[in-house]
């Protein structure tokens, strides 16, 4: 019976349910879409990092995981590296910051193409490695390839101008992204636009047997950081690295979420508490009533609590299905910015985090509603 | 059923609803003595009731007459158990308000005492069958409707309009399944405060009869608030009010 008049009670202010529904639903995609594009993001520069080829990197002291924007190690390194015994390969690369998390990388693309294939060493056939779906390798000073995200973003096809750290480069072709940044240019070039001549960012070496990489890394740490190998340079497996990309490594990301999560259960809570104070005000009456029958203090809170977490189950999956509607939005009009994935761990914690929020909301409400006077709220017009 | 068809009585649905056993002794089933109540409305107090004293039996029809202030709404929500008194005692079927906790009140409301109100107070977003189920639920008891219940909806020319919500019935139709809701507990007492004084007089009559009926042929006690010589006729006794006093 309660939940008959629970319905009725929805259904009879449409317009107030409708509201509550889809401010619970955005509390919940705030929260879904932020987690999301966290763990989309990690994820994918995850997947970039794997698709380098490298089985090590050697990143410059008290880097940060999410991404190198400056370039403090002499490009020497490189060939100190490459010398090593084991190494078959080693490449340096320069990345510079467009702004936020947007960045171009300078590399040296006949190594960084033989970096992402097969090859092992002199004589091995190159398979794999850059896949272009338009146009071909950067050439000229000015070339740029982009991956397809990217093309798809800005529209740009080979032959088409872009304008990146005041200078207009030339589109040379599009690549198969998932690897590197998604855009590419002569390392050379970009130390020289960016003033880091001779400065890189980070190494990337290639070993002839990738099952000695783990021994390699121990090795290179003790050499390069004498003092203390886990101090200095970041030397990693591609293993360690992209173990590294997830959200407990990344403690401005997730003080950031959780930040986010307090600010959306906060709306969350005073919608709730004006919805359901409204619904008490308007339901004097009725409330009224049913202490007139005999109805008690836990009948009313009964209802006004069932009532309360109806809309925010249905909140909840409002907002879940919200969120798939905001992951098509960025998959289309910003796929080379920002990547957001399901994360169906977070569906039960959003949801946990809307019902509570919810329900808080309405204490104050409910508590008004058995404390009103039976008498005065039958005369309530 | 509109209300120019609802036969002022249906006494053939009577003869199978059988009456409330009669007690043994007949103690009144609500006895008042030197009750009063003071509002304290800012800094003023008013003095609502000022030593009433009143006896209802079982079974009676009691009509309970005055003006505006006179007090008997008052009266009215104290008997309910709605507001406490200020002083004096109140016994409902053997049971003294004044020691009442909360939560016994509501069982008084519950099982002993069944309100009619004079703007019906149904609530809108149910049916009129759903309104008289819902207090059957707050008393814990199963919401079907037995084949004596039915009885009555047929007596009070609803059992047609079971189905509509309130807006879709008319003031006498809502007055009608008001009372089905008062009684569907089986009170003890059946407390009516200005029960048709929104309503036309034909469908007064209607629902005066009606009450006439449910004590004569079911015993069932009433004690019905009005302002109206007339409505006050068909109780089997009139008492009248007047500055918190009953005269």
């Amino acid at each position: 019976m309660v939940n008959k008049l629970i319905f009725a009670n929805l259904g009879h202010r449409p317009l107030r349910t409708f509201l509550s529904v889809l401010a619970i639903g955005v509390e919940v995609t705030m929260i879904l879409t932020l987690v999301g594009v966290s763990y989309g993001t990690l994820d994918a520069s995850a997947r970039r990092a794997r698709g380098i080829g490298a089985d090590i990197f050697v990143r410059p002291p008290n880097s940060s995981a999410m991404g190198l924007t400056s370039a403090p190690m002499s490009d020497k390194i490189v060939g100190l590296l490459g010398a090593k015994p084991g190494v078959v390969l080693a490449s340096g690369t320069d990345v510079v910051s467009l702004g936020g998390f947007d960045t171009i990388q300078g590399v040296d693309f006949s190594e960084m193409n033989k970096m992402a294939s097969t090859w092992r060493g002199p004589g091995d056939p190159i398979k794999g490695g850059f896949q272009f779906l338009e146009g071909g390798p950067p050439v000229g000073d000015d070339d740029v390839i982009v991956d397809e995200f990217f093309a798809k973003q800005k529209k740009v096809h080979p032959g088409d101008h872009l304008t990146m750290l005041n200078h207009v480069w030339n589109v040379a072709g599009i690549y198969e992204s998932g690897k590197l940044a998604s855009k590419l240019v002569k390392i050379d070039v970009l130390q020289r636009l960016s003033g880091s001549e001779n400065h890189i960012s980070a190494v990337y070496l290639k070993l002839k047997d990738p099952n000695q990489a783990d021994d390699f890394v121990k090795q290179l740490r003790r050499e390069m950081n004498p003092e203390d190998p886990d101090k200095g340079y970041q030397i990693y497996t591609v293993a360690e690295f992209t173990s590294q990309l997830s959200l407990n490594n990344v403690a401005l990301l997730k003080d950031f979420i959780y930040v986010v999560i307090g600010v959306a259960s906060i709306v969350g809570f005073i919608v709730v508490f004006m919805a359901m104070y409204t619904a008490v005000l308007e339901r004097t009456r009725e409330i009224g009533i049913l202490k007139a029958v005999g109805a008690g203090p836990g009948y009313i809170l009964n209802i006004l609590f069932r009532e309360t977490l109806l809309i925010a189950i249905f909140g909840t999956i409002f907002g879940i299905i919200l969120t798939y509607g905001t992951q098509w939005l960025m998959l289309h009009a910003v796929p080379a910015s920002l990547v957001q994935e399901t994360v169906y761990g977070w569906w039960p914690i959003a949801a946990a985090i809307a019902i509570v929020g919810a329900m808080i909301g309405t204490i104050i409400p409910a508590m008004r509603a058995v404390k009103q006077d039976a008498t005065e709220a039958l005369s309530y017009e | 059923m509109s209300d120019a068809q609802t036969p002022s009585i249906q006494t053939a649905a009577f003869q199978n609803l059988e009456p409330l056993p009669a007690p043994v002794s007949s103690p009144p089933i609500i006895q008042v003595r030197d009750l009063r109540k003071i509002f304290h409305v800012g800094e003023v107090d008013v003095h609502a009731l000022q030593g009433v004293d009143l006896d209802v039996a079982r079974g009676e029809f009691l009509s309970i007459v005055g003006t505006s202030g006179s007090g008997k709404s008052t009266l009215f929500n104290i008997l309910g158990g709605l507001t406490p008194p200020t002083s004096g005692t109140v016994t409902i079927n053997g049971k003294d308000l004044a020691n009442m906790t909360d939560s016994q009140r509501n069982e008084l409301r519950k099982h002993t005492v069944g309100f009619v109100f004079q703007k019906y107070n149904l609530l809108p977003t149910l049916t009129a069958e759903q309104n008289i189920q819902i207090v059957r639920d707050v008393a814990g008891r199963p919401i079907a409707f037995d084949e004596n219940f039915k009885e009555v909806l047929r007596m009070l020319g609803i059992e047609k309009r079971l189905h509509h919500k309130p807006r879709a019935l008319s003031g006498g139709e809502q007055q009608r399944v008001a009372i089905a809701r008062a009684i569907v507990n089986g009170p003890a007492i059946l407390l009516a405060d200005e029960p048709t004084g929104n309503l036309d007089s034909k469908n007064s009559d209607i629902v005066l009869n009606l009450l006439r009926d449910l004590n004569k042929r079911l015993g069932q006690t009433i004690l019905m608030i009005t302002h109206n010589p007339e409505a006050a006729a068909y109780g089997d006794r009139t008492v009248h009010m007047r500055d918190g006093k009953v005269l």
